[in-house]
């Protein structure tokens, strides 16, 4: 393989930290083009999809979900506002079952974390619980709570509190020995230990386990949303279904997985904010 | 020279070992005294360091401070270790006034003071883990300094430094102890650093750990390591440490030489 002179005396300027196309363009692409490709990628495929239902007389009344239908009815219902009400009432479920996966689900990660005989207690029972879907607890999850909308947080809460609590625990089995009995030298008590020791080491861990837990519940809501309530993405997912506005289902799913990237920006962001690690 | 510290028969037995990691330990130190022990990996010395800052409690005997049994840790002694372990999401600042902190008081123009004294004040708000070895030791210094201990115990916290860093916090520390009145036990395996900062020097043998001897260091301060003086007292220690615990080689070392100042919390936790 020869190499074109060009692309050879960028090397060679490359090497001696000059400007560089080259350098230029590989940032570009790796800030931008690259990600546009994936996007791009992305909605060559649902058209091609599209374009299959379409052209198949058996199928063809689904049309609608191909991106052009889909885009046209986003734009619509982000101009009416329409959207606003079912990614709030679904926000606001994912948001009250996440805290409840951290008040849960971070105290327990620190006790199993120090404590090896409650690690060890804990972990039939918690392997088991973590293995059974959380959307089998429904029928549970109505008989016991009086309304649908804290049914639904609790199946939230039940998928989210896993990751968020193995995470911490994680955390905690991590941390340098040292920093305790340094600690202890110092006059540490128990409460100072937590606040200023132990919290501070696993902030990362606990937003990474976070991180995870808003991708499963993210993914629980929407079923759960299927049953009982008349708000949230899923109900106007279903809803679409059952109204044959096919257009308005693809918009709901375009805007569930735009939500879910923004939720996890935001995760990686907070776990960078959390992180003591030093960055180059 | 009133006592400061007194160990009282201690003996101390770790479970499942057969032979006392420590057997009929009996010392008296004065206020100011600077006191090394060495010994040999495995001798006990660090153990006994850990019961004098009461983190761990010994099976038989007891340490008094002026006169008080010794429980648990207090800031009026702090122990250095080996490895400086800062909080690598604290700034030096915080790191130093750590102690301050947890005894619920404030004190910014010490930590300000101390930081100067171990020549980190233009680093107090850099993150300590943008700093060099020496200068985490350094640091540790300072937060071990913050309380204003009486005491101040040391388990070897120069020995992963390079020999001219190592030198100047000996000298350091040395000094700083003297000028504040601080009563100073440390443990070494370095005849060197023991002739450098010790007035006084036990000697320490393993099977059972015990003291078998001991030497007075009839150097001023500061102290010049390159005078024939140094070098007299350090041939007479060494001497006298080959007659007491036996010459030979050193047994290989293990894991840089940190398996023994490990034990006594891996076998406390």
């Amino acid at each position: 393989m020869s190499i074109p002179l060009p692309a050879m005396s960028n090397m060679l300027r490359d090497a001696s930290g000059g400007f560089s196309w080259r350098g230029a363009l590989r940032g570009l692409m790796t800030g931008v083009g690259y990600p546009a490709i994936g996007i791009l990628v992305l909605l060559a495929v649902w058209w091609l999809g599209g374009w299959l239902i379409a052209s198949n007389p058996a199928t063809e009344s689904f049309a609608d979900f191909a991106p052009g239908p889909a885009f046209a009815r986003l734009a619509d219902l982000l101009g009416n506002g329409q959207v606003l009400e079912p990614v709030a009432s679904s926000l606001y479920r994912i948001g009250l079952g996440l805290l409840w996966a951290v008040v849960v689900g971070v105290p327990v990660g620190v006790a199993i974390g120090l404590n090896a005989a409650l690690r060890e207690i804990s972990h039939v029972p918690f392997q088991f619980l973590r293995m059974i879907s959380p959307l089998a607890w429904m029928p549970i999850a109505v008989l016991a709570f009086a309304t649908w909308d804290s049914a639904i947080v609790f199946l939230v809460t039940v998928a989210a509190v896993w990751p968020v609590l193995f995470s911490t625990a994680q955390g905690v089995r991590r941390i340098d020995p040292m920093w305790f009995k340094v600690a202890k030298n110092l006059g540490a008590g128990g409460g100072h230990m937590l606040r200023r020791i132990i919290l501070p080491a696993i902030g990362q861990d606990i937003f990474a386990g976070i991180r995870l837990a808003v991708g499963v519940a993210w993914i629980v809501l929407v079923p759960a949303e299927y049953l009982g309530v008349t708000s949230g993405l899923g109900y106007a997912i279903n809803d679409a279904r059952d109204t044959l506005e096919y257009d308005t289902l693809a918009a709901m799913v375009v805007v569930i997985g735009v939500i879910g990237f923004v939720l996890d920006g935001i995760c990686v962001q907070l776990i960078k904010r959390f992180s003591w690690h030093q960055q180059d | 020279m009133s006592v400061h510290l007194s160990i009282d028969y201690i003996t101390h037995t770790f479970k499942g070992q057969p032979v006392p990691t420590l057997e009929d330990i009996e010392l008296k130190i004065g206020s100011g005294e600077q006191i090394a022990l060495i010994g040999r990996s495995g001798c006990g010395k660090s153990t006994l360091l850990h019961m004098l800052a009461g983190l761990l409690m010994p099976s038989q005997g007891c340490v008094r401070m002026r006169g008080r049994q010794v429980t648990k840790p207090s800031a009026k002694w702090n122990m250095m270790f080996q490895k400086p372990s800062l909080y690598p999401w604290m700034s030096v600042r915080q790191n130093a006034s750590l102690g301050l902190d947890f005894a619920g008081q404030k004190d910014p123009e010490r930590v300000e003071r101390l930081l100067n004294m171990v020549g980190l004040a233009d680093k107090a708000d850099t993150n300590v883990q943008s700093l060099s070895g020496g200068q985490h030791q350094r640091v540790a210094l300072a937060r071990s300094l913050a309380t204003s201990p009486e005491l101040l115990l040391l388990d070897e916290p120069f020995s992963a430094l390079d020999a001219f860093t190592r030198a100047a916090l000996q000298d350091e520390v040395s000094t700083i102890a003297r000028e504040q009145g601080l009563t100073l036990v440390m443990v070494t395996h370095d005849i060197e650093e023991a002739v450098a900062m010790a007035d006084r020097v036990l000697i320490m043998a393993a099977n059972p750990g015990r003291i078998v001897g001991e030497m007075t260091v009839n150097l001023g301060a500061p102290r010049d390591r390159a005078s024939p003086d140094f070098s007299r007292q350090r041939e007479a220690l060494m001497r006298q440490f080959e007659t007491l615990v036996g010459g030979g080689h050193e047994p290989p070392p293990k894991g840089n030489g940190s398996t023994e100042s490990n034990s006594p919390q891996r076998q406390a936790a």
